[in-house]
């Protein structure tokens, strides 16, 4: 049912200073596909599509649309040639109705040049019901679910007439219902002879929606061909770079169920977790001294995670307890009171306070036990960032140093100390050592096997899995916001965890 | 250690031109009418500098707190206007009372605009837009829309008086500064405060009292607009809050920002504030003296304001 080839992308290379996100990648779509794009965070998916949408120009290859090449200089240009995209974040305007939504740029006019609602409000509502979705289309848009308006932006890229539509992470706000429905408009849209490019971490959507897939991976292209005949394990591997053979011949893993540090209270326990579209049930236990490694691709729900226990995501449903003790949800004082401190995994916007010294950055969480009648005593503060400036070997030239001047490591460690002030009982750290050099890496990692040692109970994330898996006593496997393995003891390896992520569960 | 710096920092002119610019400007400008304008360097004068200018010196460190934690408080001049309509009405019970109550109103105002940022989420700029149109609008309604002389012996001795040659709303605003230098710098709260504006996310992720933090430093802008209100209403010997505090939101923003305090937060730079407050009064100053029209001291203003702003930049003050 493929036919001729829409736009072919060839040896597509981009670099920006420093990195080089795309090299020599290549990428056909043909009319009547829908076509997966894959790969782990900076494989260069989004890339390749600014690439694909003008954002970008590339710096070497082609690109050859509907058999010319082609050179688009801003995103408006492609828009005009037909290709069309659906980012992640809607770009739609949530106050105009969904007819002016729909006809955005093109609105059809009177003969007196002025804007023909009559005629607008008809075409939507036809284009819309003929995929299926019956709205008022004179409503705002944003009076509508987040499923209606991702409706909406599809049905608006494939209404333009579009030769290639380009969908980023469509799914990601769907409820299973809406999901169904976009696929019926997705099917529309391929039958129409299009080329759709998909961009999903969900494994399951993939198989289901599409014809033809490409991997990503390090800014490569690692694989393309049919999605039937790429076997899940292969496309989780090859989207990691791991050793298909290697993982076969520790072959299907089976979760044991043994609990040998039953015995012991557990420090953490939080019980199933759930929160719309990003947690189903997740249920962690850490016990006193256990580093407890949360495994699991992109979007998985691992981040969410950490912070529905920090009380820093909102939940529908789910209990935490630290020691014994019940933690009031939602509120991360709370949390923190119970001795429950989180490492954010966005260093630059969620933890440092870079105009302020490194002194008033570690302190920051224990000012009020720092202080005496509301003044804050520069004894006991210099006492405590002394200590931990030792400690965790921060390398600043003095406490009074800014912290924005300091490396991504020594920024890291300010913040372990931060947390550490507090005396936490439990830490939860997510992606610990995401964009700090080697040796502050190992650093940091020693820290926090250490800290285990002492008797906190640490809870980690990391996209690397070397990382997990080393650093781990034992890992929850989390899929799309199900825990779907439970990895133990001697069945802590990589190739244990990346089997339990492509199949783990009912798959 | 040198290596550990490794992020760019600002060009060191453009950021020492930040951090003292404005004392250097007001250096200079003193300098200059030293030299150039008769009558200036005798101790009339620089009092009636003073004088003029402490009411919106006063509005102004409680701007520098709001503005620290990414917020601004449009409403001190209608707070002034409030407090100076509150002040004659308990005057018959004594001075005491009087000057409690126009402080109360003063508080009351921080706790809704404070409410409105904190709890309901309402942007800074509407939330205090609200306080300023509704609260001049009730002061007038308090004061029945008419002027009011003051009569109180001890009000009209706190507005003229002098202690030792130094005036005596001179000495009061020279003491709160000194209050609130101190509050920013060495209290829980101050250190807090610069947090939230710094980084909000953080905070709220540290485990900071996010929400009282922000109220009470609206309440604390409040009741400091409400003591400026007061001096004004002394200095002037009468009630009139159809013209008192009228633009002195903006003159105080001026005051802050050309005092070196960034509009989106995380320093407080209070005696930068007095500074650029010194800054704007002694501009106007020296146009007047020199005959010129108060028209081309508002264009010199506005051209100042340019310069702190572009100081301000991200680029120029340093990665972020």
């Amino acid at each position: 049912m493929t036919g001729d080839v829409v736009l072919d992308a060839r040896a597509v290379g981009k670099r920006f200073p420093g990195v080089v996100a795309l090299s020599d990648v290549d990428l056909t779509l043909a009319a009547g596909e829908v076509h997966a794009l894959v790969g782990e965070n900076g494989a260069g998916k989004s890339t390749l599509i600014k690439v694909l949408t003008g954002v970008h120009p590339p710096d070497s290859g082609e690109l050859v649309f509907q058999g010319g090449p082609v050179r688009f200089s801003r995103p408006l240009d492609a828009q005009a040639a037909g290709i069309s995209t659906v980012y992640q974040e809607i770009n739609l305007v949530p106050l105009m109705s969904v007819a002016s939504n729909l006809f955005l740029g093109r609105e059809p006019r009177t003969r007196w040049g002025l804007m023909d609602f009559r005629a607008m409000n008809t075409a939507a509502s036809t284009l819309l019901r003929s995929y299926g979705v019956e709205v008022d289309v004179t409503r705002p848009l944003r009076t509508l679910g987040a499923g209606v308006r991702q409706m909406v932006a599809v049905a608006r890229a494939a209404a333009t007439d579009a030769r290639v539509v380009i969908l980023d992470e469509p799914t990601s706000s769907l409820e299973p219902r809406e999901v169904d429905t976009l696929f019926a408009i997705i099917d529309r849209v391929r039958a129409g002879g299009a080329a759709v490019l998909y961009v999903s971490h969900r494994l399951d959507e993939l198989y289901r929606i599409c014809d033809t897939v490409t991997v990503l991976r390090d800014g490569r292209k690692v694989h393309s061909g049919p999605m039937a005949e790429l076997p899940r394990l292969r496309l989780v591997a090859l989207m990691l770079g791991r050793d298909l053979e290697q993982i076969r011949k520790e072959g299907t893993t089976k979760f044991d169920s043994a609990q040998p540090e039953a015995r012991q209270t557990p420090v953490l326990a939080a019980k199933g977790l759930t929160s719309p579209h990003l947690l189903h049930g997740v249920d962690v236990t850490v016990r006193p001294g256990e580093i407890v490694g949360l495994g699991g691709l992109l979007g998985a729900g691992r981040s969410e995670t950490v912070r529905a226990i920090a009380g820093s995501l909102p939940v529908d449903s789910g209990t935490v307890t630290v020691a014994g003790k019940s933690v009031r949800s939602g509120s991360v004082a709370a949390a923190m009171r119970a001795g429950v401190v989180m490492l954010p995994e966005d260093r630059k916007s969620d933890g440092i306070l870079p105009d302020l010294s490194v002194r008033e950055n570690i302190v920051l969480a224990a000012l009020p036990r720092l202080s005496a009648a509301g003044l804050v005593s520069r004894k006991r503060q210099d006492t405590i960032v002394d200590t931990f400036i030792r400690r965790l070997r921060i390398k600043a030239s003095s406490p009074d140093q800014k912290v924005g001047e300091l490396s991504g490591g020594n920024q890291q460690k300010v913040l372990l100390a931060r947390l550490l002030c507090r005396e936490p009982k439990v830490l939860l750290l997510d992606e610990p050592t995401r964009g700090i050099d080697v040796g502050a890496k190992a650093e940091v990692q020693a820290l926090v096997a250490e800290l285990a040692a002492e008797g906190l109970g640490v809870v980690l994330i990391s996209s690397e899995f070397e990382e997990v898996v080393e650093g781990s006593d034992s890992i929850v496997v989390l899929r799309e916001g199900h825990v779907v393995a439970q990895l133990r003891g001697g069945d802590v390896t990589e190739q244990k965890l990346i089997a339990a992520l492509a199949e783990g569960g009912d798959g | 250690m040198a290596e550990a710096t490794v992020t760019p920092v600002a060009a060191p002119t453009a950021r020492r031109l930040r951090d003292y610019g404005v004392y250097a400007a007001l250096g200079i400008l003193v300098a200059y009418n030293l030299l150039f304008t008769g009558n200036f360097a005798t101790l009339a004068n620089l009092n009636t500098q003073l004088v003029q200018v402490t009411p919106i010196l006063i509005a102004a460190l409680g701007m520098a707190l709001v503005i620290g934690t990414e917020g601004v408080d449009l409403s001190v001049g209608s707070v002034m206007a409030l407090s100076a309509a509150l002040l004659p009405l308990y005057l018959g019970y004594g001075l005491m009372p009087a000057l409690l109550v126009a402080l109360l109103g003063g508080a009351l105002c921080g706790v809704f605009s404070g409410t409105l940022v904190a709890v309901v989420g309402i942007q800074p700029i509407v939330a205090t837009l609200a306080l300023l149109v509704g609260g001049r609008g009730l002061a007038l309604v308090i004061a029945d829309g008419r002027l009011k002389d003051i009569r109180n012996p001890m009000l009209l001795e706190l507005g003229s008086g002098s202690v030792a040659g130094i005036p005596i709303v001179v000495l009061i605003a020279a003491v709160l500064t000194l209050i609130v230098g101190f509050v920013v710098r060495y209290t829980t709260f101050g250190r807090q405060l610069v947090a939230v504006g710094g980084n909000r996310s953080a905070s709220v992720l540290a485990g900071l009292p996010v929400r009282r933090i922000l109220i009470v430093t609206y309440v604390i802008s409040g009741v400091l607009a409400a003591i400026a209100g007061i001096v004004a209403t002394a200095r002037l010997t009468a009630s009139d809050p159809s013209a008192i505090g009228q633009l002195a939101e903006l003159s105080a923003i001026t005051a802050v920002v050309v005092g070196g305090t960034p509009l989106n937060g995380g320093r407080v730079r209070i005696l930068g504030t007095v500074a650029g407050a010194l800054l704007m009064q002694l501009i106007s100053a020296t146009l007047i003296k020199h005959n010129l029209p108060t028209s081309a001291g508002l264009v010199v203003q506005a051209v100042i304001i340019v310069v702190a702003v572009l100081l301000q930049r991200p680029r120029l003050a340093g990665a972020k």
